[in-house]
């Protein structure tokens, strides 16, 4: 063996171990990344759509908070994503599924209501350079609730999923309608009265007939209640006249066929609506009330025990003033 | 006289007691993470019960009061609870109901006192819990015994969540009244006749931020609160910030002839709100 091959060995392992060491450097700052989810299942569901179908859990560390549905729309020039996840490290691992899809700039986040599955990411993607756009509420509905949610998710997903979650409020707002042009394509806008929240907010892609329904429609998982029950039920005509044939509901199978997809929320809501209303009139108090209020569709949906009695409990005290 | 004077005394205490306990709270000094357990909870209690009711005995669970809440809070905001009171246990009568929620950022939810001879037994209204809490019903006898009933609940946020899931419509119908009467026997909870006063109002809690200004938006609630019929008083109450928006309170009493029910309630900025009712 020459002495030149013996160096050029020597000069490998000690590249190698070099290499290696770096490679172990590189990993030991980054070892929440290290640890984050491997990047979101997107999935195509039209000519430039794509979604993340969300799991039918409550958050919680072993999740991620990888529970809503999340989504994006490519355009010619620039992409839009459609909510951030539940924590940062599942809209870093959004992003970058993001980023294996389209070279596209992502200039948009669209956030579609304040709840911290859906926003809990945002940060990741405004640090990325995307506008956040929101309904006229949602920054006052974050300033009242921020605090709430990072003090008490704390408890719920555990202190590793929180770092670097931070609240972060929509840059452009949405009083009623606005249009957000992709390049050859738009997204089409719509602010929406209490409802899920006092803040929803529901994207149309028309030239795929595609629409983002934030939390409006749930699929499934029982929908949740933190507005209002009766502007909820009267809006559900109007989103069913949205020029959609499918839709990416907030939680529930992506994608699902639209209207079609709020068939069974809107029979949970009439039933929910009776039993409370003969509760009321019956004289039972809200505490016996909400324990058998909307009980018949226990079968129907997942997270029924964990979400109906609070539904209920919101419902009969806006019901009770009908 | 004396009554008197011990009566406003008390009041005084109660009242420094929910400002610098709000005052702690707003400083960021007050509840911290960790999670409240019965025997953390009964410690905050100790902590403060001399400030609101002196040095005197407290007998537990003599069956005088009751009071029931679910064991885990569904939305912490509003949290039904019931409070019982034997009659038959207090030959003397009950002077007032005192309810507090040891682990809220103001123990003291609020002090009902109830009529003489109106014949209230059942009284209940919705809270917000801010944490995992016992929550009390602490009743005077005319004798000047206290007995307290107690309940664990599992709640966190009541108080720092906003309440409010419609705020522009919450401002615009403050102040209004609705009285529901339920015939006896008809679902009703005992014999007696059986009403529920609702109230339109934020009943704000102070631990909210204004968007704009960042400042505390100030704790606007229903302070004072009386109803009766016709001069003849059934319940009033002192409360804070624990009782849940739109204030709600079901009660039964002893009717006595044909006279209205009568409501009269004041809040924190001095607005009053009255309205009355014929019995049906």
């Amino acid at each position: 063996m020459s002495a030149a091959s013996e160096a050029t060995r020597r000069g490998l392992l000690r590249a190698g171990a070099a290499a290696l060491a770096a490679g172990l450097m590189k990993r030991v700052p980054t070892a929440r990344a290290a640890a984050a989810p491997k990047p979101l299942d997107l999935t195509p569901i039209a000519d430039g759509v794509f979604a993340f179908r969300g799991l039918d859990e409550e958050m919680a560390e072993a999740n991620a908070g990888e529970i809503c549905n999340l989504g994006l729309v490519v355009g010619r020039e620039s992409a839009a994503a459609i909510d951030s996840g539940g924590s940062r490290v599942e809209g870093e691992a959004f992003l970058a599924a993001i980023r294996a899809v389209t070279d596209r700039p992502l200039r948009y986040l669209v956030s579609t209501h304040m709840h911290p599955d859906h926003i809990f990411g945002n940060a990741v993607f405004r640090d990325a350079g995307a506008e956040i756009v929101g309904h006229r509420n949602l920054p006052a509905a974050l300033e009242a609730r921020g605090t709430f949610y990072l003090k008490s998710y704390r408890r719920q997903i555990g202190e590793r999923l929180m770092e670097g979650v931070e609240i972060v409020p929509p840059t452009r707002l949405v009083v009623d309608r606005m249009s957000l042009d992709l390049g050859g394509r738009s997204l089409e806008l719509r602010a929406w009265k209490p409802a899920h929240t006092d803040n929803d907010l529901t994207a149309l892609d028309p030239s795929t007939r595609t629409l983002f329904a934030g939390d409006l429609a749930f699929v499934g998982h029982l929908p949740t209640l933190d507005g209002s029950l009766l502007g909820w039920m009267a809006q559900l005509d109007a989103l069913a006249a949205l020029d959609a044939a499918i839709a990416v509901p907030g939680h529930g199978p992506v994608p699902s066929l639209w209207p079609a997809a709020l068939d069974d929320e809107r029979r949970y809501f009439d039933v929910l609506a009776a039993d409370l209303r003969k509760a009321i009139a019956d004289g039972v108090p809200l505490a016996r009330a909400v324990e058998t209020a909307g009980l018949s569709e226990r079968d129907r949906w997942a997270l029924f025990d964990v979400y109906n009695q609070r539904n209920a409990t919101a419902a009969y005290a806006e019901l009770e003033w009908e | 006289m004396v009554d008197f004077r011990k009566g406003s005394r008390a009041a005084t205490r109660r009242a420094v007691l929910v400002a610098i306990v709000l005052a702690s709270a707003l400083l960021g000094v007050a509840p911290a993470l960790a999670q409240q357990t019965t025997s953390s909870s009964d410690k905050l209690f100790d902590s403060f019960k001399s400030d609101v009711f002196g040095d005197r005995p407290m007998l537990l669970d003599t069956g005088l009061v009751r009071i029931e809440a679910p064991k885990r809070a569904q939305d912490a905001a509003l949290v039904p609870v019931d409070i019982f009171i034997d009659p038959a246990k207090a030959p003397d009568g009950i002077k007032a109901v005192t309810m507090i929620i040891d682990a809220n950022p103001a123990p003291v939810a609020a002090t009902f006192t109830l009529g003489k001879d109106a014949g209230v037994t059942h009284l209940s209204t919705r809270v917000r819990v801010n944490d995992y809490s016992y929550v009390r019903a602490i009743a005077e006898t005319n004798a000047g015994e206290l007995h307290m009933a107690r309940t664990f609940v599992k709640a966190s946020g009541g108080c720092s969540a906003p309440a409010v899931k419609n705020s522009a419509d919450a401002l615009a119908s403050m102040g209004k009244m609705k009285l529901k009467q339920f015939a006896p026997g008809d679902g009703a909870m005992s014999k007696a006749q059986e009403l529920q006063l609702m109230i339109r109002h934020p009943n704000n809690s102070g631990l909210q931020r204004d968007p704009i200004t960042q400042y505390f938006i100030p704790a606007h609630f229903v302070q004072k609160l009386s109803i009766a019929q016709g001069d003849r008083l059934i319940l009033a109450m002192e409360g804070g910030i624990s009782i849940s928006e739109d204030p709600n309170f079901r009660f039964d009493f002893a009717s006595d002839g044909n006279a209205d029910i009568r409501v009269e309630a004041f809040d924190t900025d001095g607005k009053q709100f009255q309205d009355s009712w014929p019995l049906d």
